[in-house]
C-alpha cells in the first residue's frame, strides 16, 4: 500500500484514533460505567420483583446505552478541532467523507461495541427472559451504529460552537427515537411471543440508508461549521 | 503582478480573488501569482485578513468571488494530486502521540517524498532524541519544529504556512529560512504570512499586502 494512497490515509487515521482512544481509556470507560450503574439502580427503585424487572429490562437497556452513547458523542471531532487536525483532514487530499467515516466507525469501535459485550450482563441484572437475548443484541447491533452516524452529522453541525453539548442532544434525541421504538419494540415482541423481524430490518435498512448518507452529511456539515 | 501568455503556468494563481463573511469583505479582490521556487510573503496588519487568504488558498474555505488555480487547473480539482501543505496556528499533532507517531500519521495521510524518513525529518528540525517522547512533554517551539518536520516528509510543492516564525528562538527562525530557501531550491513555492518581515534573514522575498477592510 502506497503511503498518501486513500487506504493507506484510512488506515494511517484507524490506527491513530485507535491509539488515541488507548492513551485516553479512562475517558473511554466512562458511558461504560454509566450505563452499567443506570441499569443497576434499576432493580434497587423497582424492587427485585421479576416480572416487572423483565417487562422494563430491554427498554431500560436500550435506553441506558443509547444515553451512554449520547455522552461520548460531543468529544468526537472536538479534540481534532481544538489541535487543528480537523483543518488537516479537510485540506487532505482524500475524500473527508471516507475520512469521517473511519472516524465514525472508531466511535463506534471504542463506545458501542464495549456497551454491547456487557449487554448480556445488563440483562442478567435486569431478568430479561434468555430468549429475549439475541433480539437484544441484534437490536443493539443495528441501533448504536446509526445514533453514531446520525450523531456524527449533528456533532459536524455544532462543532463550532462553544458549549454545544445541550444543542448536541436537542438535535440528536428526536433522530435517535425511531432507533429506540424499533429496537425495544423488537424486543418487546420478542418477549411477548410475537414476530419481530420486521422493527429489525426497518432498522437495518435505516442503517444502510445512514451509512451512505450520514458521512457524506457530516463532510458537509463541518465544512460549514469551519467557515 | 499579473501574468502574460508566455510566461511559464504558476504553481498558484489568484483571479480576482475575494472573500466576504457575511456581507462584510475580508479582502480582494486580489491577483497573483506563485511560481516555483518562490517564496511570497503575505504581509497585513492583525485583522487583514492573512489567515483567511491561506484558508482559502488551501481549499479550506471557498471564496467569494475569483478562482484559485493550482497548475492552472481549479483547486477542487487540483487538491486530489498532494500539492498543498497547509500549516495552520494550530498545528494538528496529537499531544498524547510521540513526534514519531505524529509524523508518521502525516505520512499516511499525505505521502512521503522519496530519501528522507521520519527519523531524518526530525533529526533536520533539531528534534534528535525526542521521537519517542509524547508532544504533551515538548515546549511549543519544539511542537512547531515537528510541525515543519511533517512539511519536509509530505511530498507538496506549495507550502501554505501561516505565523510560522511564532513560538520560535532565534535558531528556530533560521531553521525556517533554511527550510524554506532549501524547498525553493527544490522547485518548491511557499506563502507565508507574518506580521512583519522582521524575521526574514535571506533576501527579501516578494510581498502580497493585505490592509484591514473593515
Amino acid at each position: 500500500m502506497k503511503p498518501g494512497s486513500t487506504s493507506a490515509a484510512c488506515l494511517a487515521l484507524l490506527r491513530r484514533d485507535l491509539t488515541l482512544v488507548w492513551r485516553r481509556r479512562g475517558d473511554a470507560l466512562n458511558p461504560l460505567l454509566f450505563a452499567i450503574i443506570v441499569v443497576a439502580l434499576f432493580p434497587f427503585a423497582l424492587g427485585p420483583e421479576t416480572t416487572v424487572l423483565a417487562r422494563v429490562a430491554a427498554g431500560t437497556i436500550f435506553v441506558a446505552v443509547l444515553l451512554a452513547m449520547l455522552l461520548s458523542l460531543d468529544a468526537l471531532f472536538r479534540s481534532d478541532l481544538e489541535d487543528g487536525s480537523l483543518e488537516q483532514l479537510v485540506v487532505s487530499p482524500h475524500p473527508l467523507a471516507l475520512l469521517l467515516g473511519c472516524k465514525i466507525f472508531i466511535h463506534w469501535l471504542t463506545t458501542a461495541l464495549p456497551l454491547i459485550i456487557i449487554a448480556p450482563l445488563l440483562a442478567q441484572l435486569l431478568q430479561l427472559p434468555p430468549q429475549v437475548l439475541p433480539v437484544l443484541l441484534t437490536a443493539l447491533a443495528l441501533a448504536t451504529p446509526l445514533l453514531s452516524l446520525i450523531g456524527a452529522v449533528c456533532v459536524a453541525l455544532t462543532v463550532g460552537m462553544r458549549r454545544s453539548g445541550m444543542l448536541l442532544t436537542l438535535l440528536v434525541l428526536p433522530l435517535i427515537v425511531p432507533a429506540l421504538i424499533f429496537g425495544a419494540g423488537a424486543c418487546n415482541a420478542a418477549q411477548d411471543g410475537f414476530a419481530h423481524a420486521a422493527p429489525l430490518l426497518w432498522l437495518a435498512a435505516w442503517l444502510v440508508l445512514s451509512i451512505i448518507v450520514a458521512p457524506l452529511a457530516a463532510a458537509a456539515a463541518l465544512k460549514i461549521s469551519l467557515s | 503582478m499579473h501574468e502574460s501568455a508566455d510566461e511559464p503556468r504558476a504553481l498558484l494563481q489568484a483571479q480576482s480573488l475575494c472573500f466576504a463573511r457575511n456581507d462584510e469583505a475580508i479582502f480582494g479582490p486580489l491577483d497573483f501569482s506563485l511560481h516555483a521556487g518562490e517564496t511570497v510573503l503575505i504581509e497585513g496588519d492583525n485583522g487583514s485578513g492573512k489567515t483567511t487568504l491561506l484558508k482559502v488558498l488551501s481549499g479550506l474555505l471557498d471564496p467569494t468571488s475569483g478562482d484559485v488555480l493550482l497548475h492552472g487547473a481549479p483547486l477542487t480539482l487540483a487538491k486530489l494530486s498532494h500539492q498543498v501543505a497547509l500549516l495552520g496556528h494550530l498545528p494538528g499533532l496529537k499531544l498524547e502521540l510521540s513526534a514519531l507517531e505524529n509524523l508518521r500519521f502525516a505520512t499516511g495521510m499525505g505521502g512521503i517524498r522519496p530519501g528522507i524518513t521520519p527519523h531524518l525529518a526530525l533529526a533536520s528540525v533539531g528534534l534528535e532524541g525526542y521521537e519517542d517522547a509524547p508532544l504533551r512533554t515538548l515546549s511549543a517551539g519544539q511542537r512547531k519544529r515537528v510541525a515543519l518536520a511533517r512539511l519536509l516528509l509530505v511530498p507538496a510543492a506549495l507550502w501554505l504556512l501561516d505565523e510560522p516564525y511564532a513560538n520560535l528562538d532565534r535558531s528556530g527562525i533560521d531553521l525556517v529560512n533554511r527550510l524554506l530557501d532549501h524547498h525553493a531550491r527544490r522547485g518548491g513555492a511557499a506563502l507565508i504570512t507574518s506580521h512583519g518581515a522582521y524575521a526574514f534573514t535571506s533576501g527579501t522575498p516578494r510581498r502580497i499586502a493585505l490592509r484591514a477592510t473593515a
